[in-house]
């Protein structure tokens, strides 16, 4: 955390509250009219690349993007309302429906916050499991990530590799819990099913499987000229400014502030594991791109060590069969493959949460894009919307 | 109460019943110990990597169900939280702040006329230069009908705390957007749910629901099958979204 303070950071806005940031509003500026040279145009909500249900209005001046203005909601669900309305249990199914691509991260993130208010804490056999299914799913997440990121950008090829190669961790959560997409594969107070017999084959001829094939994705890309010519200085985000804005997981990471909630303040068994935390430099796409990368090789660390120790014992804590927390609130935030996950929890002693709030690392990080892609040019905005990595299940919620 | 607390500061920590895995042993995570090594404490994460080799026989489920001494096992009860900074502050506004700590996360209860000023503080003076969320809770029953948190971390001294203040119906707080910039759309979704404005927010306006949308679906008075027909009916060209 030190190396923030010293480190002089680069091309920082320095007052971002006096900066017209994410606002631009044209009925509220100071000139109520475009320029003859400015132009107004609608990306989205219908748009291949903006990942889902995004409208982003851009203001521009030729190719030269002058402002931002993202419109989100088209996929809200009132997850919070709905909530309030079932019970703890009932409720943890809803979450995978948030980030869909990384369910089984959402699941812990709000199973561990139940765990937290219950005051009780998963038996060490489910805390492996936990870490093995999220780690999974993290790669799993990224790879989605990379393979749209890619394709937008014009690469074809990655998404092909990428799909295919996540359909083995896929196998493995259908293999586990019956489900692919939506797992539901954790329950308040440890797991609901038993490993599979060879699960920790599948395990580990997935990593042996897939190793090779991160090699396969960076030779396509890492160096590759055109790769490097539109996501190289683009979308340049300082640590300061990622800071001010909120911005979490990798996006944080590569403005070259080393921060992972794995580390800082360990849940499950993290802190067991040997990992390193990828930064990058400029912040820059390209930067993202890396980090990123170098995570899925960090996660595979995570998982071999975590398959080759599954100690034996009980996969669930002893939960009441009625979950009524005792009245009281609880914040519990985990390291999803975006950023931070957080629930906030409020219990008024019943068997519903009487108010449960969702920390979205997609709806934060989103807000960042204004900054980012301020005087870069429109085709930019398409990659600096592929590296943010959002999934609108989650930002809009 | 910061008397009274000084004799309760040893049950505090270990009241707090952690007992699988190896948090107890990490440095300094946020909100678990009340930090009075806030400097030095906050240097170490930076490298914990040295995994812990083998965690005491991680607490069986059962350990889970009796938790060290105190606090009873069943309903844990706030505690109150002790620190340096704590008492710094409960001298300078006295009874307009209180400390406590549930469950080994911290908090600040705080008078709304303090807010502004302190937020500002808790930013510049103790480096809480992240805020990880805004949210409110509505409580119809009560007098001040909504409770408002703040839930701000610190990377150079990894704490997470949270902020909480309470306000009437038709209140108004002032915006923390100048603080933390991603107040922004933290404050239009508090509004958007709860109708609660901020002042000197820049945009304040819906963001999850259309613009013209009536009502705050989070407020409790707002029954989940509620929607605004009017809007369904006009936009969607339907009798009902039901």
């Amino acid at each position: 955390m030190n190396d923030l303070k010293d480190k002089a950071l680069p091309n920082a806005v320095t007052d971002l509250a006096s900066s017209p940031s994410s606002r631009f509003n044209l009925e509220a500026s100071d000139k109520p009219y475009l320029d003859s040279n400015e132009l107004i145009i609608n990306m989205g909500p219908q748009h291949p690349a903006t990942h889902g249900v995004l409208r982003v209005i851009l203001k521009l001046d030729g190719e030269k993007v002058l402002g931002t203005e993202c419109v989100i909601g088209y996929l809200h669900r009132g997850v919070e309302k709905i909530a309030e309305n079932r019970t703890y249990t009932m409720f943890n199914p809803y979450v995978d429906r948030m980030d869909y691509v990384a369910a089984v991260s959402n699941g812990l993130g709000y199973c561990q916050a139940v765990e937290k208010l219950l005051n009780i804490e998963a038996p060490p056999r489910a805390n492996f499991i936990r870490v093995i299914l999220t780690e999974l799913n993290r790669i799993a997440s990224h790879q989605i990530w990379l393979g749209t990121h890619a394709l937008d950008i014009g690469a074809m090829t990655p998404l092909f590799y990428t799909f295919r190669d996540r359909e083995e961790i896929l196998k493995i959560f259908e293999k586990y819990c019956g489900a692919r997409l939506t797992t539901h594969a954790f329950r308040i107070g440890g797991c609901q099913y038993e490993l599979y017999p060879g699960f920790e084959k599948d395990v580990k001829n997935f990593l042996a499987f897939f190793l090779p094939k991160m090699d396969e994705y960076e030779a396509l890309l890492t160096g590759n000229r055109i790769w490097i010519d539109r996501t190289k200085n683009v979308g340049m985000l300082s640590a300061r400014d990622a800071i001010a804005l909120g911005v979490t997981g990798p996006m944080l990471r590569a403005s070259g502030v080393k921060w992972d909630i794995r580390k800082a303040i360990p849940y499950a068994n993290y802190a067991d594991f040997d990992f390193e935390i990828p930064i990058g430099q400029n912040g820059d796409t390209y930067d993202r791109y890396l980090v990123r990368m170098q995570e899925m090789r960090q996660s595979c660390r995570i998982i071999e060590q975590a398959v080759n120790g599954i100690p034996e014992g009980p996969i669930m804590a002893k939960v009441p069969k009625v979950i009524k927390p005792a009245v009281g609130e609880i914040y519990h935030s985990i390291e999803a493959p975006k950023g931070e996950l957080g629930y906030f929890i409020v219990s008024d002693g019943s068997t519903q949460p009487y108010r449960l709030r969702v920390r979205p690392p997609s709806f934060v990080n989103l807000q960042a894009l204004d900054i980012m892609v301020r005087g870069q040019l429109v085709a930019d905005v398409v990659a600096v919307i592929g590296t943010i990595d959002i999934v609108l299940g989650e930002v809009d919620r | 109460m910061a008397e009274e607390s000084k004799s309760q500061v040893p049950p505090s920590p270990d009241g707090e019943p952690k007992p699988a895995t190896a948090k107890p042993s990490t440095p300094a995570p946020a909100g678990t110990t009340p930090e009075k090594t806030a400097t030095p404490a906050a240097q170490k994460p930076a490298a914990p990597a040295a995994p812990k080799p083998d965690t005491p026989a991680p607490a069986k489920p059962a350990a889970a169900a009796k938790p060290a001494a105190p606090a009873k096992p069943a309903a844990p009860t706030p505690l109150p939280w002790t620190s340096p900074m704590v008492e710094k502050y409960k001298k300078q506004y006295g009874s307009g702040l209180e400390a406590q700590s549930y469950l080994g996360q911290n908090y600040f209860t705080v008078d709304r006329s303090l807010i502004p000023d302190f937020l500002r503080l808790l930013r510049d003076e103790e480096q809480f230069d992240y805020c990880v969320d805004l949210t409110a809770v509505h409580y119809p029953k009560r007098e001040k009908q909504f409770e408002v948190f703040w839930i701000l971390y610190s990377f150079p001294r990894n704490e997470r705390i949270r902020v909480k203040t309470q306000i009437a119906d038709g209140e108004s707080l002032p915006s923390s957007f100048p603080l933390w910039p991603t107040a922004d759309w933290l404050e239009r979704e508090v509004y958007d749910m709860f109708g609660i404005k901020f002042d000197g927010h820049p945009n304040l306006k819906r963001i999850l629901l259309p613009d013209e949308w009536e009502g705050f679906p989070l407020r409790k008075d707002y029954d989940i099958l509620h929607q605004d027909k009017k809007w369904v009916q006009i936009n969607l060209g339907i009798e009902s979204g039901q």
